[in-house]
């Protein structure tokens, strides 16, 4: 048990460094690196939880793809640090208000399991025993939720072609390949056979 | 103590030992991948390859070794000094940890997890970041553009990748490597999901930077795209790691689609061999395509490899992961 107890305080003890190297660093792009880091630490707890499949989605999505395109992004913009941190003060109170609220939830839903640990029993769907996590997780995720889970999809579509219509233009200079025309040319309309009398020559 | 000795201890050196087993492995076969490819190469365009150093030239890899690691190690000026040395070494150390959940026989695996499956999308998801760093924080154009293709390209071949993988473990009915495996007995993957296994092939060797997919690295635009501000051991690791990274998916192609450790019909002179010889077969062959690949096909332009994999690949692979699911149901294999 010792050993799990060491790895659960050194994830959340890097987390947390990383999550306050996100804040500190001067330099955007080193920002999310130790965002990534973070990530990464997350998903370290996890695995410490039982909850393997959560943590490896967390890799693939958030440090696979959702990571990756942000650093995309800080790297191709020239994001002046200094700049930003100019309305640090006016921000903080609604920053701050945020954080709190966050925390109260948190604090109420574990709070509450902690006080009446019969209320553990009030969960609409309770953890199975015997059964590997994301058996579990695809049990409910497709049954009992499967409108909920069509929805979220949805949202995610419309977010993913929302993004596109905003930022797709169409312009008037580069040359596309056009395959299908590229296969439909045959050898009728571009060739043609000519026979060249001798001395004569022909005219094209 | 006697506890701690039995309880963490032992446990905890058996774990060394594997691992060490595992890293001298791959390690070496990374070093005569490299001779493999120069050889395989040379042979198929008539030449005679590296002969020189030890006989047939099979000390070639280690004369190599030594000149990178003897080189003067040169960090560009404007350059980010942590990232820069940061990224080969995440590079090399994400084509190794992958190795952690590689069953090579039964019960030959350092962790056999339950995730197994996933957890080498993610790791092979994480490579990305080896070159973009580098590319970043080589403070080069050449670089950067190098690795700013290079992080396209795996995002978009990744989302083919893990279609792929579904329709496998959806017909397996197990994200656990050791079971997928299992569940090919009799008939492995690549028969049924044929061409499943062609786009995970050439999804693979865009994930790698193989050739026809090598734009990262593309030496007739690019230098050597993210590795151009690179020398000596840096050099060496991200070198290592592309190595490492194909032997992985090798090994990943033969667990998901050619059976893993099961030999081809399980009579007489097939279940002779040791079955780690029946994986190590099947990853040289694949090895051995890989190369044979390189020494075959153009280099694909950007748009066409753009292509390829948003509109070729990946409705192909979504429509076939519905009509394997669908199958499944229909002959209640999976309800």
């Amino acid at each position: 048990m010792i050993v799990a107890s060491l790895a659960f305080y050194l994830f959340a003890f890097m987390a947390v460094i990383g999550a306050l190297n996100v804040i500190f660093q001067r330099n955007p792009v080193h920002s999310v690196l130790w965002l990534i880091f973070t990530f990464f630490n997350a998903a370290g707890l996890f695995v410490l939880l039982g909850a393997e499949f959560v943590a490896m989605i967390l890799v693939v999505v958030y440090v696979g793809a959702v990571a990756v395109l942000f650093l995309f992004v800080v790297m191709m913009l020239d994001i002046n640090i200094v700049v930003m941190r100019e309305g640090f003060l006016r921000y903080m109170p609604i920053g701050a208000l945020i954080g709190v609220v966050l925390l109260v939830e948190l604090a109420l839903v574990f709070g509450g399991w902690a006080i009446s640990p019969e209320a553990s029993g009030l969960r609409t769907t309770p953890i199975v025993a015997g059964v590997s996590n994301t058996q579990a997780l695809g049990a409910v995720l497709y049954t009992k939720y499967a409108y909920l889970f069509q929805v979220s999809g949805v949202i995610l579509l419309v977010a993913m072609i929302g993004a596109i219509v905003l930022t797709h233009r169409r312009r008037a200079g580069p040359r596309r390949q056009t395959i299908e025309n590229q296969v439909n040319r045959s050898a009728a309309d571009t060739l043609e056979i000519v026979k060249v009398q001798t001395g004569r020559g022909v005219s094209l | 103590m006697a506890e701690f000795v039995d309880g963490y201890l032992i446990p905890f050196a058996w774990i060394l030992a594997k691992i060490l087993a595992f890293v001298v492995v791959v390690l070496v076969s990374m070093a005569y991948l490299t001779y493999a490819e120069r050889k395989i190469i040379s042979a198929m365009q008539m030449r005679i390859g590296p002969n020189v150093v030890g006989p047939f030239g099979l000390l070639q890899p280690f004369a190599d070794a030594v000149k990178l690691l003897t080189k003067e190690t040169i960090v560009p000026t404007g350059s980010s000094p942590v990232v820069f040395f940061l990224a080969p070494m995440l590079t090399f150390s994400l084509a190794m940890i992958a190795w952690a959940v590689i069953p090579v026989s039964k019960g030959w695996v350092i962790s056999d997890l339950n995730v197994g499956i996933l957890y080498l999308f993610a790791v092979s998801s994480m490579g990305v970041y080896g070159i973009v760093m580098a590319g970043w924080a080589s403070n080069s154009r050449y670089a950067f553009l190098g690795a700013m293709r290079s992080a396209s390209q795996m995002v978009s071949y990744e989302v083919s990748m893990g279609f792929v993988m579904i329709s496998v473990l959806l017909t397996a009915g197990s994200l656990n490597l050791t079971e997928i495996v299992e569940a090919q007995k009799g008939l492995w993957y690549f028969i049924p999901h044929f061409p499943m296994f062609i786009i995970f092939f050439t999804s693979v060797l865009a994930e790698t930077n193989r050739h026809p997919f090598d734009l990262p690295e593309a030496e007739s635009e690019l230098v050597a795209g993210f590795m151009t501000e690179y020398s000596s051991m840096a050099f060496a690791l991200f070198f290592l790691g592309e190595y490492a990274n194909m032997i992985m998916m090798s090994g990943m192609i033969s667990i998901l689609f050619l059976g893993g450790w099961l030999p081809p019909f399980d009579i007489a002179p097939f279940n002779w061999l040791h079955p780690i010889v029946w994986f190590a077969i099947k990853v040289c062959f694949c090895l051995f395509v890989f190369i044979w690949v390189r020494a075959t096909f153009p280099r694909y332009r950007y748009d066409q490899l753009m292509r390829l994999g948003w509109k070729v690949f990946l409705p192909f692979s979504l429509v076939w992961l519905v009509l394997t699911a669908g199958f499944l149901v229909y002959t209640g294999r999976v309800h």
